[in-house]
């Protein structure tokens, strides 16, 4: 590798010596921040509306961190005559952001599309207790959930 | 000056005083410059936020940050050779500051056998770091401060006889002396008088012997086996904390200060330029030094953050087959030219 | 090499320069927190002074139990488990697995899925060659390549967290293909996971980054005395000993074993159609390891090149049950992991989860040639040789 002993060293050198010109690439978080790309996998946001406390997502969890409590509700038949239909009413649904992988389990299985994925990232806590989001707060992330981006073109 | 008015003691005390200050200050200011080099280096920032600017009051706040911690003694520890060690350390780098001059007659204290005392005391901190790798009660230090013991006694022996040649060159020991040697024209091109520092006028090979020797003595990457961070984690310092702690810290760092100010002065040509006279050189000098100095301090931190570490019988075998040998050439071939001519 | 004198009593080494006399050896142990160990290894070593007389290897300390975990999950959670054994190049442990899943259950994945498999395997080989390539330096004592490589990793991270998400544990793959949609269900608001738009563009720059982080290693690292003095002729592994140990990947190649899964398992991944060569070297030491990875980047930037010029249409992921139920069976299916062979042994009795998964990964047989190689080494040189296996402990201990 080397002809000259010692060439190694000082080209070496000079490699050092032209990085120290240059800019650094650090971004200066809190007063810079990346751009995220949408589909990373942040936070899991919540749309109350569409969830009907199937369980599925709770059930699939790795680590069994969604918990659901829902209750039924009899609401009147569509038509008179017909038979009593029943709602689930969410009483309970926390995710615990202490033991979730962020695998994304449970946003695919949910067939109803209640839960989204959003970048957002910086929701640390000084206790750990309060990395358990619950219903309220799952459905505050729902207003950072961005557009899914536009695919390529084959 | 206003030597007579002042008795000697006070006289010794504010020289004292002078030298300690301003040995600190320079080695803050080289952490800070260390810190923010090797970021940029490394495509980082370095330092940034502490005192509201580039971050400039971080070797500060890292002092404060040490002083602070906690003081432990380990049981196995042999207690009075573990809480001496970095004081030995440290005075024997202070130490060499008092001959360095710092203008034509601005020096602590002018000894005629400069080099002699300036090799002889940085050797004790030598052995401040034997004793704390000794006295830690720990195998991992222990390790550390017998590999230390060995390479700097292996490399004491090119940085003497490197040294050995400046002295035939200039005709002296002392200091001062070595630095209007430089000063001394050596040729003249029409009616200008040139001289050159010693480091261009036939020692370039005690040049890079002194600096690759120093980067030894200093246990500096590459050369940093006793510290070896990523095998022994810390080797002799493993088990200093607070205030130990800082006085090793700051030894390390006084010592680059005072290699590279011994390097400018023997072989830079210390505080004197071309063209000034002799007054404009008392206050002058001072800051002329300070940027060589500097300049070979860049030189030390571009070197660690390039290179890897030697292996110690490597390291070995390069102060013996290679070092030693270079400098007994140059002191036949610096003697020889000095008869000659 | 050490060897006895006439006498019997005094060991002369290979120098000339050092002869110790057998004396006592002190019990040192490197480990479980140590900087340079690539995690949590315990090292039980008898050192004579500064040479190893004997070397241990005690393991366990990262044990997550994924064998076990797995007898009570379903193939979907699996995955997402199973992402986290060598969690430097997440997404290649999954391939393996979805890859024996697949051929008990009869299914093949689309060409789409596979090419975007393939695409995705060669940048976590990047990556994590380029992880390798700056923490060895770091061990031997220079800090700069690390800050170098990972910013130009930082381009290949984004990459794959505009595809699938994640940036270490992408959970992609799925039974049949890749992730079709961020759900599977009934209305028609699922958002499709196809490559997005500019992907390809951020794929040619970051193999331009790529490159470039490779030059500055090979200018930095490659060409310096110091690393060649510290690598060369450390840690050697013989032919024979590759083989009989069960070394794999870039280990295994320096030594002269030519194996690579990636062109003897070829209904694995479409390498077939892609031109690129593989890497061997004959000596063995630390500083081949360490260039046969070097060199393995520029492949795999090659491979990647290829690849995206060559991408077929078509689904992302071929027809299959909603809830899976794997018929009963038994497959052993191994790929070519960045570490080196990683396989997955699946004993299903029909049902949602599998009665038993045994997980070979590279790193657990790699490290078992420490305690044959440290014999006679210094300490500064066990470190050089255990920084050139690049192993991770989450891929021994799983």
């Amino acid at each position: 590798m080397a002809q000259i002993p010692g060439i190694g060293l000082v080209k070496g050198l000079w490699s050092t010596l032209k990085a120290l010109f240059k800019k650094p690439v650090t971004i200066m978080w809190p007063d810079e921040k990346e751009l995220i790309t949408p589909r990373a996998r942040g936070v899991i946001a919540l749309d109350i509306e569409n969830c009907t406390s199937c369980m599925l997502c709770s059930r699939e969890c790795p680590d069994w961190c969604i918990y659901i409590e829902a209750h039924k509700v009899e609401m009147e038949p569509s038509k008179p005559g017909g038979r009593v239909r029943t709602k689930n009413i969410l009483d309970r649904f926390d995710i615990d952001y202490g033991l979730c992988m962020y695998c994304g389990i449970c946003v695919e299985v949910c067939p109803f599309d209640a839960l989204y994925w959003s970048p957002d990232y910086e929701y640390s806590e000084y206790k750990i207790s309060n990395l358990l989001h619950d219903k309220e707060r799952l459905t505050d992330w729902l207003a950072t959930v961005p557009d899914p981006p536009a695919l390529e073109k084959s | 000056m206003i030597v007579a008015a002042v008795p000697f003691a006070l006289w010794l005390a504010i020289k004292a005083v002078v030298v300690l200050g301003a040995m600190l200050g320079v080695a803050l200011v080289l952490i800070y410059a260390e810190l923010k080099w090797s970021a940029h280096i490394q495509s980082r920032v370095g330092p940034w936020y502490v005192g509201g600017r580039w971050g400039w009051a971080h070797p500060l706040a890292e002092a404060v940050k040490f002083l602070q911690k906690e003081d432990l003694v380990p049981d196995a520890a042999d207690d009075k050779v573990f809480r001496l060690a970095p004081y030995v350390m440290i005075a024997g780098t202070f130490a060499t500051f008092v001959v360095i001059p710092i203008g034509p007659s601005v020096v602590a204290r002018n000894l005629d056998p400069g080099i002699f005392y300036l090799l002889a005391i940085s050797s004790l901190s030598t052995l401040g770091i034997l004793m704390a790798g000794w006295s830690s009660g720990n195998k991992y230090s222990l390790i550390g401060g017998v590999r230390a013991g060995a390479q700097l006694i292996a490399y004491e022996l090119p940085l003497v006889l490197a040294l050995v040649a400046v002295a035939i060159q200039a005709g002296t020991l002392s200091l001062s002396g070595i630095v209007s040697a430089q000063a001394q024209t050596l040729f003249t091109v029409g009616s200008v008088d040139i001289s050159l520092p010693f480091v261009l006028s036939g020692q370039i090979i005690g040049f890079m012997v002194f600096l690759i020797a120093s980067l030894a003595e200093l246990n500096r990457t590459p050369f940093d086996l006793p510290l070896a961070e990523s095998e022994l984690t810390m080797g002799y310092l493993t088990e200093y904390s607070g205030l130990r702690f800082t006085m090793f810290f700051l030894g390390e760092y006084a010592g680059m200060v005072s290699m590279a100010a011994v390097i400018s002065t023997v072989y830079l040509g210390g505080y004197w330029m071309p063209g000034l006279s002799e007054n404009i050189l008392d206050w002058a000098g001072p800051f002329i030094l300070l940027a060589k100095i500097f300049f070979v301090l860049f030189l030390y931190i571009w070197f660690r953050w390039t290179w890897p570490r030697v292996r110690e019988d490597q390291l070995q075998s390069l102060a013996w087959k290679w070092l030693i040998p270079l400098t007994l050439f140059n002191i036949v071939a610096t003697a020889t030219l000095k008869v000659v001519f | 090499m050490t060897q006895l004198d006439k006498r019997g009593l005094v060991e002369v080494s290979d120098g000339g320069v050092s002869i110790e006399l057998k004396g006592e050896t002190m019990t040192l142990n490197i480990g479980p927190q140590h900087p340079s160990t690539h995690g949590v290894l315990r090292l039980v070593a008898e050192v004579d002074g500064e040479r190893i007389a004997k070397l241990e290897p005690a393991i366990g300390y990262m044990h997550r139990g994924k064998e076990k975990l797995a007898e009570a999950r379903t193939y979907a959670q699996i995955t997402a488990l199973i992402n986290r054994i060598d969690w430097v190049s997440g997404f290649a442990n999954e391939v393996a697995f979805i890859r024996a899943v697949e051929k008990l259950m009869g299914v093949e994945p689309t060409p789409r899925a596979q090419m975007i498999r393939l695409i995705l395997t060669e940048l976590t080989r990047i990556s994590n060659h380029l992880v390798f390539a700056s923490s060895y330096p770091l061990e031997l004592g220079a800090a700069t390549p690390l800050m170098w490589a990972f910013r130009e990793r930082e381009h290949i991270m984004d990459v794959i967290e505009s595809l699938t998400g994640g940036r270490f544990h992408p959970n992609f793959n799925r039974v049949g293909g890749v992730k079709p949609a961020a759900g599977g269900g009934k209305t028609q608001k699922k958002v499709s996971l196809d490559l997005p738009s500019g992907f390809y563009a951020a794929v040619e720059n970051a193999m331009d980054r790529a490159v470039v982080a490779c030059d500055e290693l090979d200018q930095l690292v490659t060409g310096n005395e110091i690393v060649q003095a510290r690598a060369k002729g450390v840690g050697i592994i013989s032919y024979d000993d590759a083989v009989a140990y069960g070394i794999s990947g870039p280990n295994a190649r320096a030594s002269g074993v030519n194996f690579d899964l990636r062109t003897q398992e070829d209904d694995l991944l479409p390498y077939a159609g892609l031109d690129f060569d593989v890497i061997t070297r004959d000596s063995g030491d630390s500083f081949d390891r360490y260039l046969v990875r070097i060199l393995e980047i520029r492949e795999s930037i090659k491979i990647v090149r290829q690849a995206i010029g060559s991408v077929p249409s078509g689904p992302l992921q071929a027809k299959v049950p909603r809830v899976l139920k794997v018929p009963p069976g038994t497959v052993y299916v191994r790929a070519e992991n960045p570490k080196g062979e990683m396989g997955y042994y699946i004993v299903s009795q029909g049902g949602r989860m599998p009665y038993r998964v045994k997980i070979r990964s590279a790193s657990f047989s790699n490290i078992s040639i420490l305690s044959k190689v440290a014999v006679g080494q210094l300490i500064p040189d066990l470190v050089a040789t255990m920084g050139s296996l690049d192993f991770v402990l989450g891929d021994v201990d799983r």
